[in-house]
């Protein structure tokens, strides 16, 4: 199994070549062009926004990353329907009452242990290829959300809108939530044995299997975990946005792996990186409000973002190409 | 499972399927009933042979859904108003397609990923296009997809006859050969001289003509368009592509599969709001279908391998 970390360089001088450094740069760049329009007035407005609007892109963008390190077609593409769904039952179950806030947590984060049971299930079980599993199982999801919300838009408990709205020390909510849930990805990912496993899984699954990697456990927790985190924003989103929406979710599957891409990791599978998801995340924000700030229109902005991820995923496999 | 037994699944889910439906609605068993069960399938087969393309290269299209709405948005647009400009388009995406598929191969990038990048850049060229839904169909594209063929609805006729184009071209040409080739080993045809950045090309173009000429027709069935009318054709594609019985990898793919995998989500899709039961289980319903079809072929799969090593 190939070491991810021997070839790094430790010194900070070469921290241009770690992978997510470029999604940080392109990030700064969109977000000093943005502010050159305005003078330089709004960018604490700007950046609150950013890393608000990012902590659910990276959120969801965490578990889409430790599903795409197991290699070639494992990919979850039910994280919308699963979004939906717990963003729907948490608040048709807390139905407003701020007593209810953490137990209405608990209904949205065991609707997403239970898509990830069952989307692991379907894996293994009845063998189905990750993509076509996932996306049969969000169908019934969908549905599932569909029959439950009944166009209804129930308001979350005021003091859990606050909370989603709000700020501390300055720091929105929202994004201590999702720094927090980064920074227990790294240590997952680069400082537990878990971690090891998972890129050892995504590196050659056969070896791994071979040297005594639980591979069916790593694949089990990873895709489980994916739709806990899923749930997770779904009840975040729906809290935060004032009720949840049938189509909450639906942009939620491009910017995951999107943010995947373009954050630096291999979209190949087992080799990934934390803070890349969080520079892709606020890039996806910033190159929205960018072209937002010039007066484009939403067309434009959509072929802009196209584009963009292609050069990157062309400019990053350039230089990996051996 | 052979090649030969590939076939056989699909063509007794969507039987079955059928079945149901004429024996909770024996009325459905009529021209018009026909017509009505498989009204929208045209444009979602159209799309899965256009998906069975790219899956055919061990590829994976995440824009056919946008795709097929940019190109409705143009058809109800362009094609409708100033159909020779409408046309020059239409054929620089399927050109534009190549490209992608070229790109793809010369820098050697995930197909998943740059297909996502172009549903965005499809998705925004739509937006551009039709900001609000409107627009209206060519007159000609109505009449095709309205026509009322003897004995069997039109839906029916375009199936069969797209059945049968895609599986001459696929499976009894040279061309679909090698194209099949790049899937299963795409070292061994770039090692015995072919150009895989041309074969990769002309598989996305194939794909970007069939996607094509699904916007057009879901235009002829809806008169009119907007930028977002076919998103859910990505994975009504790959479902179907699926379901028919083709597997992510190794170019093994069958063109009249994808089609009756299509005809099948089509047929789930009608059957719950033909049975008037509630639409809220529309989509579960094509879901639970395409699990129940994949475990079945998971049982067959698995007595074929016994019966293989009692014979081996």
């Amino acid at each position: 199994m190939a070491d991810a970390t021997a070839d790094r360089p430790s010194a900070v001088l070469s921290i241009h070549r770690r992978p997510w450094f470029w999604a940080w740069v392109a990030s700064a760049v969109a977000f000093v062009a943005t502010l050159m329009l305005t003078e330089g007035r709004g960018g604490g407005d700007l950046l609150s926004a950013a890393l608000t609007f990012a902590s659910f892109s990276a959120i969801v963008g965490i578990g889409q990353m430790f599903v795409i390190t197991l290699g070639p077609g494992n990919v979850d593409l039910s994280i919308p329907a699963t979004m939906t769904l717990a963003g729907t039952l948490s608040l048709k179950f807390m139905d407003g009452a701020t007593g209810l806030i953490l137990p209405g947590l608990a209904v949205a984060l065991g609707v997403g242990l239970g898509a990830g049971v069952t989307n692991y299930l379907l894996i293994r079980v009845l063998r189905i290829p990750p993509i076509i599993a996932t996306l049969s199982a969000s169908f019934l999801y969908q549905s599932l959300a569909i029959w439950s919300n009944r166009g209804l838009r129930i308001k979350p408990p005021a003091a859990l809108s606050d909370f989603t709205t709000g700020a501390t020390l300055g720091v929105p909510n929202l994004a201590l939530v999702g720094l927090g849930i980064a920074l227990a990805a790294w240590l997952l990912l680069e400082r537990s044995t878990f971690g090891r496993w998972i890129s050892a899984f995504g590196q050659n699954e056969r070896a791994a299997r071979l040297s005594g990697v639980p591979v069916e456990f790593v694949r089990a927790v990873t895709f489980i975990g994916a739709a806990a985190l899923a749930g997770l924003t779904g009840y975040l989103l729906a809290s935060f946005s004032g009720g949840a929406a049938l189509n909450m979710g639906q942009e939620y599957l491009l910017i995951s792996i999107a943010v995947v891409v373009i954050g630096g990791c291999s979209i190949a599978g087992g080799y990934s990186n934390v803070p890349g998801i969080w520079g892709g995340a606020l890039f996806m924000f910033l190159i929205v409000s960018m072209l937002n700030s010039y007066g484009l229109g939403a067309g434009v902005r959509l072929i802009v973002t196209g584009a963009i991820i292609i050069a990157i995923v062309a400019a990053a496999s350039g230089k990996e190409s051996t | 499972m052979s090649a030969r037994y590939r076939i056989l699944l699909p063509v007794v889910s969507l039987a079955v399927l059928l079945a149901a439906v004429f024996y909770m609605q024996p009325r459905a068993m009529s021209y018009f009933g026909l017509n009505l069960l498989f009204n929208l399938a045209v444009p979602i087969a159209l799309a899965t042979v256009a998906q069975m393309m790219i899956i055919m290269v061990n590829d994976i299209d995440l824009s056919v859904g946008t795709f097929v709405s940019f190109v409705a948005c143009v058809t109800a647009t362009f094609l409708h108003d100033t159909p020779l400009l409408g046309g020059l388009i239409l054929l620089a995406a399927i050109a534009g397609y190549a490209a992608i598929g070229a790109l793809i191969e010369a820098r050697q990038l995930p197909a998943i990923v740059v297909t996502l990048g172009m549903s965005f850049v499809w998705g925004g060229l739509a937006v551009l296009i039709l900001p609000s839904p409107g627009g209206a169909a060519p007159d000609w594209i109505r009449t095709l997809m309205t026509a009322k063929p003897p004995l069997v609805p039109m839906a029916i006729v375009a199936s069969v006859l797209l059945a049968v184009v895609a599986h001459v071209l696929i499976m009894r040409t040279s061309t679909g050969a090698i194209l099949r080739a790049v899937g299963g080993n795409a070292r061994a045809v770039g090692r015995s001289g072919w150009s895989l950045v041309q074969l990769r090309a002309g598989a996305y173009a194939l794909a970007g003509l069939f996607g094509v000429l699904s916007g057009v027709t879901l235009v002829g069935l809806t008169t009119s368009a907007d930028a977002n009318i076919a998103l859910r054709y990505t994975l009504l594609s790959i479902a179907g592509v699926i379901l028919g019985g083709g597997e992510f990898t190794g170019g093994r793919i069958s063109p009249v599969g994808a089609v009756i995998g299509a005809l099948t989500l089509a047929l789930a899709g009608s059957f719950l709001s033909f049975m008037r039961l509630s639409p809220d289980w529309q989509i579960g319903a094509q879901g639970a279908i395409l699990i129940l079809v994949l475990a079945v072929r998971l049982l067959f799969a698995r007595s074929g391998r016994r019966k293989e090593a009692q014979h081996g």
